[in-house]
């Protein structure tokens, strides 16, 4: 006994030096193993506090270009309504008997990063908003990602520049689905994997959201195509897509969560069982 | 004494602001960034216990890991630099190391370079392997080893002779 009491008291920078280590490295390993239930994460009071100073004194020099952003969106939203009037003039159709499907929440970024390989976001909005995980997140341009962690008031969006993230997409011209990866090499471009050679690419194709999942629904724009190959078996394509989001600024994102992912999701555990 | 532990408090807590809310920015030409908060570690005073010195660089890693969403990377790497700290300041002081007797504000500004370029390789590569972790990328992890290091070291050695008082 004595010995070892020894032992301990002898090695005492070595034991704390592992200690230490080994909890770092398991916090590593976990975080580059589970898509979730991180431990330490930027979705607290402490960082958030942080970001949301800074962040506050920071907008100031963002202005311009946000206002760049809304006048576009602006004038986006503006044609589909005048398009859509004179579409519909003859049968009206009265908006407050649709039911809505997903319900939009404007969140500030306070934090995001592209440059690392595994990148994430930190928003201004959390649980006390009603937001929860795997909620999906888009701007005006495209998708950004999907919630990942969240607290009382702030939330970590894992985004589409994340070696852990797979959204669901597909070739707008010809309804072929893949999958969308990010390699860790430029945040300009993700890559789409898994296209069936069928499916007839083009440079310039624009690739959008699938549908298929319950995070975002069908039709979110994401990026055009900029160059394609053949995988080494032959049978699928790897798309380059060029991001129609500048994702090194960000400033205001909307999130949205799908009303009927519930029920979506209990017919579909229904079935498997 | 009491003036010396609130000097380091004040160091701690500033250099982590910067290093979240500045140097994490930069990106540049798209993923060089300093990580200047070694410099505390850098810094510490010799004469403290190294379990202190092991414990407080894990909080300060542990930090930046939370401002960044990088799991466990900076705490690791912060750790083993700080446990591995005596080696390089005998490599790169020699005797004046061995007589306890180094000053950071007066040192040749040589053996300080030494110091702080050995501490930067050996803390960017652990960093760098653990974020990207994976062996067939050993290229890229060399790359941002190499380039986050000429940053870090510039931004490090220029903070550490500005702020310390009566260099000749």
């Amino acid at each position: 006994m004595q010995q070892i009491f020894n032992f301990v008291i002898k090695n005492k920078t070595f034991l704390l030096f592992l200690l230490l280590f080994g909890i770092s490295l398991a916090l590593t390993i976990q975080s580059h193993s589970y898509h979730r239930s991180k431990f330490i994460n930027s979705a607290n009071g402490l960082t958030g506090g942080v970001y949301g100073t800074f962040n506050s004194i920071d907008k100031y020099f963002d202005l311009n270009d946000q206002n760049e952003i809304l006048v576009e969106e602006n004038k986006r939203l503006r044609q589909i309504i005048y398009n859509y009037k004179t579409d519909t003039d003859s049968s009206y159709i009265d908006s407050t008997f649709i039911s809505s499907k997903y319900r939009v929440t404007v969140a500030n970024v306070y934090k995001n990063s592209y440059s690392l390989s595994n990148n994430y976001l930190t928003i201004n909005k959390g649980e006390k908003d009603s937001i929860r995980e795997d909620f999906g997140v888009i701007t005006s341009k495209g998708i950004i990602g999907i919630i990942d962690n969240t607290s009382k008031s702030y939330a970590t969006v894992l985004s589409i520049l994340n070696k852990k993230s797979r959204i669901n997409a597909k070739l707008k011209a010809t309804r072929h689905i893949g999958s969308l990866k990010w390699n860790g090499n430029s945040p300009l471009y993700v890559q789409l994997v898994d296209v069936s050679n069928f499916a007839p690419v083009k440079v310039g194709d624009t690739i959008e959201t699938g549908g298929e999942s319950t995070i975002f629904p069908k039709g979110i724009g994401i990026g055009i195509v900029e160059s394609y190959d053949t995988d080494i078996i032959g049978d699928t394509y790897t798309i380059q897509v060029k991001l129609f989001n500048d994702m090194s600024n960000i400033g205001t994102v909307y999130i949205l969560e799908n009303l009927d992912k519930k029920e979506i999701e209990t017919l579909e555990n229904s079935v498997n069982e | 004494m009491n003036n010396v532990a609130a000097t380091h408090i004040i160091r701690f807590i500033l250099l982590l602001l910067v290093q979240v809310l500045i140097c994490n920015n930069i990106n540049f030409l798209g993923y060089v960034n300093p990580y200047v908060y070694i410099v505390f570690i850098l810094l510490f005073p010799i004469r403290d216990t190294r379990l202190t010195l092991l414990l407080v660089s894990f909080l300060l890693g542990m930090l930046v890991d939370m401002f960044s969403d990088s799991g466990g990377v900076h705490a690791a790497a912060s750790v083993a630099l700080a446990y591995s700290r005596p080696v390089i300041l005998k490599s790169s002081f020699g005797m004046l190391y061995e007589h306890q007797s180094i000053k950071f504000s007066n040192t040749d500004i040589g053996n300080l370079i030494t110091y702080v370029t050995l501490a930067t390789i050996l803390h960017h590569f652990i960093l760098f392997a653990l974020e990207i972790f994976n062996i067939s990328s050993v290229i890229l992890i060399l790359k941002k080893t190499l380039f986050s290091t000429i940053f870090t070291v510039i931004v490090s050695v220029l903070i550490i002779i500005l702020f310390s008082r009566n260099r000749k």
